[in-house]
């Protein structure tokens, strides 16, 4: 191991390392923007030309629209829903003294680690016994499951670093419940629900299974590209439509990280909750 | 002590439990209209847990709370006739200082006009006008305090909590405060109730004192009363100077007590009823004790000056008496007739006292 | 109040004394409010975790006859499982290649976690967002791209010829169980990074600072304070890679070929192609019961380990 040494004397090796994990993680993905912008149909060496062709062709074919627009309306609905059932969970958890805290919170969190197949058939099991026919219905609440914790992830430092002074405060002068969340909880909180909904709105556009085992005939973009992966010949088209989504995502998350980590205390920072 | 007939605030028997663990334990306190009243004793001993069942942070585990004939088992904080100065200020931090003022006006929609002179009204009061438009981390610790104040104020509450509302401040600014605070007070002729763990605070502000340990109140008093009349050795030890002195009934039922060092006392019948040969706390204050350079002609008690102690304006004594460790402080008045000479380390004395001057206090 | 006071006392009237009944319920029980918050949420993870996995328990006892269930129990599925070698088989294959992706995740991410917590002084926030950035998005292609690279006549193939090191494209990159764990080890890493460094971040730096000043040298502090303070970051790590993947089947449909599937692509056939639910039900459970039984194993050792250690 080439962690020696906690002094602030730069480590030479352990620097290289980091260069090097920073190439493993990146590289890769990087590999799609770069051959999306390539002037053949298959992704290999030699490069000989440069397009922007592919993403033309992009625009000019209606499924595409169709899924985007269907996981943007997805994302939106699950993004917003799962914050506000989020703020009061973790507000919840984070203040009143309620017993079964710790059960309740690691139940919560399951969905992050219980492999997404399980969730994804266990619910459609559910609504086949129930008759629920599938439709992006089906889709956003699979979503939701994925993204509650995520959003209660997020929203928990907030909560615990809030003093709890300000809301009864509130109360003190005058204002019920209601009144104190909108003028009080709410404008404090701002930035973590700012950092929910961006974080929710990037899962549940990116997530897959859920939707490959949840979704009726309307698709949403990971299960359209998915579809079009079998195709040699759409290739370059899903490379170019993969690097907008990469784009779009990685600024979304990278947002949502940066709002909700301003003003947290250190140690809040990148803790996963148990 | 005559009850008022009518209380502003009752607290009748009130506990409040958190888990098995009992917070406050079976309080029961009437305060005042207009009157300036104080939650005192030592950190944990509960006065937080009992102010915030006052506001209406937290429920009451047994007992009743009265405020103004209006019973508040089941009014949530927002409708109670009461407002909170926190213990950290809880300015809001996303809001200036006027519309922190104004928080609670909301409910009674004044006009715009009328608002802004509202909170004009409160920043003169709290001697910040010109402060409107900042923000709390704008402020410094004792004008947070202020806007504290004025948004609890501005609503005119029959009863303004204050919990350790001094706490955060530097001694010169605390003792500002504290006059700041009394004037106020009586300006306004709100009730107070304040709740402090620093005696000196608390008797410098306060028309009565509860003092409060493990969660019961041992002694409601006025200042001057806790003074003259504590009940225990640590409400003895709040303030000034004490002798005490452990002492054993001489025999059941007789007046007197044998105290270890100053012999038989009169104490008047005080000493409640023990089990045999239990020791029992007196205290004399040396303010009380009469310094004789010759023997006295009735009850005075011999010793030996050991040390002098120039206080500004005054003496203490320490006298060495035969049976007793500590010595026993005499507090030399100016005009003390019986001392021609201020006394010298060696000097044999005797000192005497009234009776009325023994207290007798509660074995802790 | 002084004179002022006289135009805007009015303002303020009596307060309303009464709260509603329930209000009033609310105020007096702080439990009953923080479950009233809690409900909704709580309410769908009992609809959306705990009702489906008894339906899915119930189910794995059921048989199919053609699109309908015949829902008279019988151990039959269970039967099936422990009898035909390709479920064993693809069973402990997942828990294999899963288990080699996070022995080799937590290996790679824990220097880098110990970089960022120990050697990045500026921007520390920054970095976190960078190494954690690829993994909230883009699941699918993420694992795309290895299938880009590896391919038969993908990136790394193609590149090697271009330059003439190779005449042939090498076959072994793609469609091997070697893939699959490349893939989910690269899919993955922000789960191993984090907690790690999560709890290396959290070590007292004086602690550190008083064994260098008792003597040791940086590698003995390393192994004598700070990965034994680490620990229980690695465990977490662990765990949390460990399990997700187990059931991961995309990454073995896009880069695993036949010989590299694993236990999800049996899972996901049966509700697909195969078409028979309650014996996806089954692998589902066993699935689950072979996770927990793992798991638990892990933890004994290292709890064996560590009073072992001491
Ligand atoms: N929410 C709570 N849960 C459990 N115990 C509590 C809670 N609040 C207070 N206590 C306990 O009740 C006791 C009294 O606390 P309280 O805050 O009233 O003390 P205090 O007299 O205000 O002390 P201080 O001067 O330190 O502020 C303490 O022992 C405290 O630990
Ligand atoms: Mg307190």
């Amino acid at each position: 191991m080439s962690g020696r040494s906690h002094s602030h004397r730069p480590n030479r090796g352990l620097q290289a390392y980091a260069a090097l994990f920073m190439v493993f993680l990146y590289g890769p993905i990087l590999i799609i923007p770069l051959f999306s912008f390539v002037d053949a149909l298959y992704v290999r060496f030699p490069i000989e030309a440069l397009t922007f062709r592919w993403y033309g062709e992009l625009w000019r074919r209606e499924p595409v629209i169709d899924a985007l627009g269907n996981s943007l309306y997805v994302a939106a609905i699950v993004s917003v829903v799962s914050t506000a059932i989020g703020v009061f969970a973790a507000k919840a958890i984070a203040r009143n003294r309620v017993p079964g805290t710790g059960a309740i919170v690691t139940f919560m969190m399951l969905p992050l680690v219980v492999p997404g197949i399980i969730f994804a058939v266990a619910i459609l099991i559910v609504l086949n016994r129930m008759g629920v026919a599938l439709s992006l219905y089906t889709v956003m609440a699979g979503h939701l499951v994925v993204c509650l914790p995520f959003a209660i992830w997020s929203l928990l430092p907030r909560f615990e670093g809030f003093d709890p002074s300000m809301e009864e405060a509130s109360g003190d002068l005058g204002e019920n419940g209601w009144w104190t969340f909108w003028r009080v909880t709410f404008p404090i909180m701002a930035p973590g629900i700012a950092a929910s909904l961006l974080m929710t709105f990037t899962v549940s556009f990116d997530e897959f299974i859920m939707a490959f085992f949840l979704s009726g005939t309307q698709q949403t973009l990971p299960i359209f590209v998915w579809g079009q992966l079998r195709f040699p010949s759409q290739f370059p088209s899903i490379l170019a439509l993969s690097t907008l989504i990469l784009a779009a995502s990685f600024a979304t998350v990278f947002l949502s990280l940066w709002i909700g980590r301003i003003g947290l205390p250190k140690a809040a920072t990148g803790e996963i909750p148990k | 002590m005559t009850e008022p007939s009518d209380p502003l605030i009752s607290i009748r028997d009130v506990s409040k439990r958190f888990g098995t663990f009992k917070a406050v334990d079976g309080v029961s306190l009437d305060i005042r209209r207009g009157e300036f009243f104080s939650l005192l004793g030592a950190s944990g001993s509960g006065k937080t847990t009992l102010l915030r069942m006052l506001a209406g942070f937290e429920a009451v585990s047994d007992g009743r709370i009265v405020i103004d004939g209006q019973a508040m088992e089941e009014v949530p904080p927002h409708f109670r006739p009461i407002n909170m100065v926190f213990q950290n200020y809880a300015i809001f931090p996303h809001l200036n200082v006027r519309d922190n003022i104004a928080y609670g006006l909301r409910k009674f929609r004044p006009t715009p006009a009328q608002r802004e002179a509202m909170v004009d009204e409160m920043l003169d009061l709290i001697k910040l006008p010109g402060y409107g438009n900042r923000r709390a981390h704008e402020l410094s610790g004792g004008q947070r305090q202020r806007v504290a104040l004025a948004r609890a104020l501005i609503l005119k509450p029959k009863v303004l909590l204050l919990d350790e509302p001094l706490g955060a401040l530097d001694k010169q600014l605390r003792e500002q405060m504290q006059l700041e605070l009394r004037l106020l007070q009586q300006k306004l002729g709100i009730t107070f109730v304040l709740v402090t763990h620093d005696q000196e605070e608390a008797l410098t502000l306060s028309d009565r004192i509860a003092v409060m340990s493990k969660g019961a109140v041992i002694q409601v008093d006025t200042p001057t009363g806790l003074y003259e009349r504590p009940k225990n050795r640590v409400i003895a030890g709040f303030i000034g100077n004490m002798n005490f002195f452990d002492a054993t009934p001489s025999s059941t039922g007789s007046p007197q007590v044998d105290v270890q060092g100053l012999g038989l006392v009169a104490v008047n019948g005080r000493v409640r009823a023990r089990s045999d040969g239990a020791t029992t706390l007196i205290a004399i204050r040396p303010e009380k004790l009469a310094l004789h350079s010759e023997a006295p002609v009735t009850g005075g008690v011999a010793g030996v000056v050991q040390a002098l102690q120039y206080l500004g304006g005054r003496h203490m004594v320490h006298v060495t008496l035969a049976g007793r460790d500590t010595p026993v402080a005499v507090a030399l008045q100016g005009g003390q007739a019986d001392v021609t000479l201020t006394p010298a380390p060696g000097q044999p004395v005797w000192i005497s006292w009234k009776d009325d001057a023994v207290l007798v206090l509660d074995a802790d | 109040m002084s004179g002022a006071n006289a135009g805007t006392g009015a303002v303020i009237s009596a307060r309303p004394a009464t709260a509603g009944r329930l209000s009033r319920l609310m105020f007096r029980h702080e439990v009953l409010r923080g479950y009233t918050m809690l409900a909704p949420a709580l309410v769908i993870m009992v609809l959306a975790i705990l009702l489906p996995f008894v339906l899915m328990i119930v189910m794995s006892f059921w048989d199919q006859v053609g699109f309908d269930f015949d829902t008279t129990p019988t151990l039959q599925n269970y039967r099936e499982i422990a009898e035909k070698p390709i479920y064993s088989a693809l069973l402990l294959r997942s828990l294999w290649v899963s288990g080699i992706a996070t022995l080799a995740t937590v290996l790679v991410c824990y220097p880098m976690a110990y970089f960022v917590a120990f050697h990045v002084h500026r921007h520390k926030m920054l970095w976190l967002i960078i190494i954690t950035l690829p993994f909230w998005t883009s699941y699918l292609m993420r694992i795309f791209s290895w299938k880009v690279i590896l391919g038969y006549e993908g990136v790394i193939n193609s590149g090697l010829m271009s330059i003439g090191l190779i005449d042939a494209p090498l076959d072994f990159l793609i469609y091997s169980p070697g893939a699959v764990t490349l893939t989910l080890a690269h899919t993955w890493a922000a789960f191993a990074l984090l907690p790690i460094y999560v709890s290396l971040e959290k070590i007292d730096r004086s602690v550190l600072e008083a064994a260098a000043d008792l003597g040791d040298s940086p590698l003995v502090r390393f192994f004598r304070i700070t990965l034994p303070l680490s620990m229980p970051g690695v465990i977490a790590a662990v765990f949390l890679m460990f399990i997700p993947t187990v059931g991961d089947y995309v990454t073995p449909t896009l880069v695993g070929g036949p010989d590299g599937a694993m236990i999800g692509n049996l899972l996901q056939v049966q509700f697909g192609g195969v078409n028979n639910w309650p014996m996806g039900a089954a692998i589902a459970v066993v699935m689950v019961l072979a996770i927990a039984v793992v798991g638990l194993c892990f933890l004994a050792l290292t709890a064996l380990f560590r009073r072992w250690a001491t």
